[in-house]
């Protein structure tokens, strides 16, 4: 028992801090749509000739069909509605559409950080890779990706490649960065000392990567990977808004804001925040598997 | 018993800095013979390091010659002449005991079954029998420099170079190290280099104690202790140690180590 009650007291030691944030932006939510849709509410009335009591106005508020900002309860019915009731294969299903970004992002993920690892090593080890190559890595970055994305769809299509590939590059166009950034930085991880041992052993350079910098790069990996994935989903809807609307999470964003549907907006938007969390989360549980297998969780 | 295994003859480096040449090394005459253990003492900046990575062929000197087993010191470290042991134990800490001591063997390409002979072998050498399986962290700091001590050893190299091993260990640990390195010493029969810049520590251990001066770093003296090989603690005690040490002391005020 006391060991149940230490249990839940650990799981709210840590859940407690989130969950208070989380009342405290579903109160101001909450406020900020009766705020925001009260003039509409207030219109119709007029137009009416009635006026509303203090609760008619909350309570229509919350209930119009396309209300300026939509209120918590409303984007969660609507998520209910277009995950649980809805088969995963029609094209209503949020699951369908969070389905063909994720699959997008993970392609460009994967892309981005085999990319990213590359480069990185080239400029670990070539001086003349570290010279010519990273300002221009630090300079893609700069580059608008809402500007270029939609000619990188366009140029991607006129040449015959749609559908996944497109969205994925520019996934991995911002995923790339930040494991580049990362893993430079982790392979330069062992000191001098490290690197002088392993010339007492007249180590090769691949032994002393594959041996010494490699394992030594995975707490800088994994911080890396976490920026990346989020980065790589940001991509994969960025990829998606200029593609017609076809599919996708980013396609739903379009349609809702083409249509007035401010709650499909905002229930997209909500799934692609939750998508991003548990992919973000699920890096995490794997660096902190690795890293206290690897006894260097501090 | 008399064969130079490592030899120094009128060794310089100098090291161009922004405010111009620092000689860290300056016309070092030595010649050590098979089966010594020589330390080098000195006050910070006489070069004593310096010096030791020399023969390791860590740093290339900028005049005169070095030679390590009749070789250049970079054919040496090719042939894996020495075995070098540093300030800190800087054990991997993904890998177990076993495995850091695994790893030159590695590198080397010796087979498994020869690996895992040798890692039980030195294990015992250093007392850490039955550690094989524990990750570093669970080591004190005595115990892990000892891992570190027995990962030098592993591949069987005649040359042993030591950079203060135990600088940064406590003064009891330190002499039950220096008491079982002796031993170590003694079974092993290889030729150490030993830096420290502790007086006690370097007349305890060796067989020559080379005091060094700094700016140039240069040799201030070189004495051949006259205490058996066969010692223990208790020697520290003599008289005959407090006079090498008073000898010792003398040295390093004569490079000026006390200005």
């Amino acid at each position: 028992m006391t060991s149940r009650t230490a249990a839940l007291r650990r799981i709210w030691h840590r859940a407690g801090p989130i969950l208070t944030i989380l009342a405290v932006l579903l109160a101001v939510w909450y406020a900020s749509a009766v705020a925001l849709n009260a003039a509409w509410a207030k219109d119709k009335a007029k137009r009416a000739d009635t006026v509303l009591t203090f609760s008619e106005l909350v309570s229509d508020t919350m209930s119009q069909d396309k209300p300026l900002l939509p209120a918590p309860h409303q984007v969660a019915e609507e998520i209910y509605k277009t995950t649980v009731l809805k088969k995963v294969t029609s094209k209503r299903s949020l699951i369908w559409h969070g389905w063909i970004t994720l699959s997008a992002t993970l392609l460009g993920f994967a892309f981005g950080t085999a990319l990213g690892m590359l480069l990185a090593v080239g400029i670990v080890y070539s001086r003349a890779t570290d010279m010519s190559v990273m300002p221009w890595v630090i300079t893609s970055q700069t580059i608008p990706i809402l500007a270029v994305a939609p000619m990188i769809i366009v140029v991607l299509n006129a040449v015959g490649v749609s559908g996944l590939l497109p969205k994925a590059f520019i996934s991995m166009y911002l995923s790339f960065f930040p494991v580049a950034v990362g893993m430079v930085k982790g392979l330069r991880a062992p000191d001098q000392m490290q690197l002088d041992q392993m010339r007492t052993w007249s180590a090769t350079k691949a032994t002393s990567f594959w041996k010494l910098r490699l394992p030594s790069s995975m707490p800088y990996l994994f911080a890396s990977l976490k920026i990346g994935i989020a980065a790589s989903l940001v991509g994969a809807i960025v990829g998606e808004l200029p593609t017609g609307a076809v599919a996708g999470l980013g396609a739903r964003l379009l349609a809702g804001s083409y249509y007035g549907q401010t709650i499909q907006i905002w229930s997209a938007l909500i799934c692609a925040a939750i998508l991003a969390a548990s992919l973000v989360a699920l890096i995490g549980l794997i660096e902190k598997i690795t890293l206290k297998r690897m006894g260097m969780l501090s | 018993m008399s064969e130079a295994v490592i030899s120094a003859k009128d060794l310089s480096l100098t090291f161009e800095t922004n405010d111009g040449p620092v000689h860290a090394l300056k016309d070092i005459n030595l010649d050590i013979n098979k089966g010594d253990f020589v330390s080098f003492i000195g006050p910070s900046g006489c070069g004593k390091t310096t010096f030791l990575r020399c023969m390791a062929d860590l740093e290339t000197p900028t005049g005169g010659t070095i030679t390590v087993n009749g070789m250049s010191a970079a054919e040496a470290r090719m042939k894996r002449a020495y075995g070098y042991v540093f300030q800190a134990a800087g054990l991997y800490p993904w890998r177990t005991i076993g495995g850091n001591i695994r790893l030159p063997l590695e590198i080397m390409g010796f087979n498994k079954s020869e690996q895992s002979k040798r890692v039980t072998d030195v294990l015992e050498l250093v007392e850490l029998a039955g550690f094989e399986k524990k990750f570093p962290w669970q080591l004190s700091g005595g115990m892990q420099q000892r891992a570190s001590i027995a990962r030098a050893l592993a591949f069987d190299a005649d040359i042993l170079l030591m950079d203060e091993p135990f600088g940064a260990l406590d003064e009891i640990v330190r002499d039950h190290l220096n008491e079982q390195l002796l031993q170590l010493w003694a079974r092993t029969e290889k030729t150490i280099g030993f830096v420290t810049h502790s007086i006690p520590e370097a007349v305890f251990l060796s067989t020559k104690i080379v005091v060094m001066s700094p700016r140039p770093g240069r040799i201030a003296d070189v004495i051949e202790s006259t205490l058996p090989r066969d010692r223990t603690l208790d020697i520290r005690e003599s008289q005959e140690f407090a006079d090498i040490a008073h000898r010792v002391r003398e040295g390093l005020r004569a490079g000026h180590a006390y200005d």
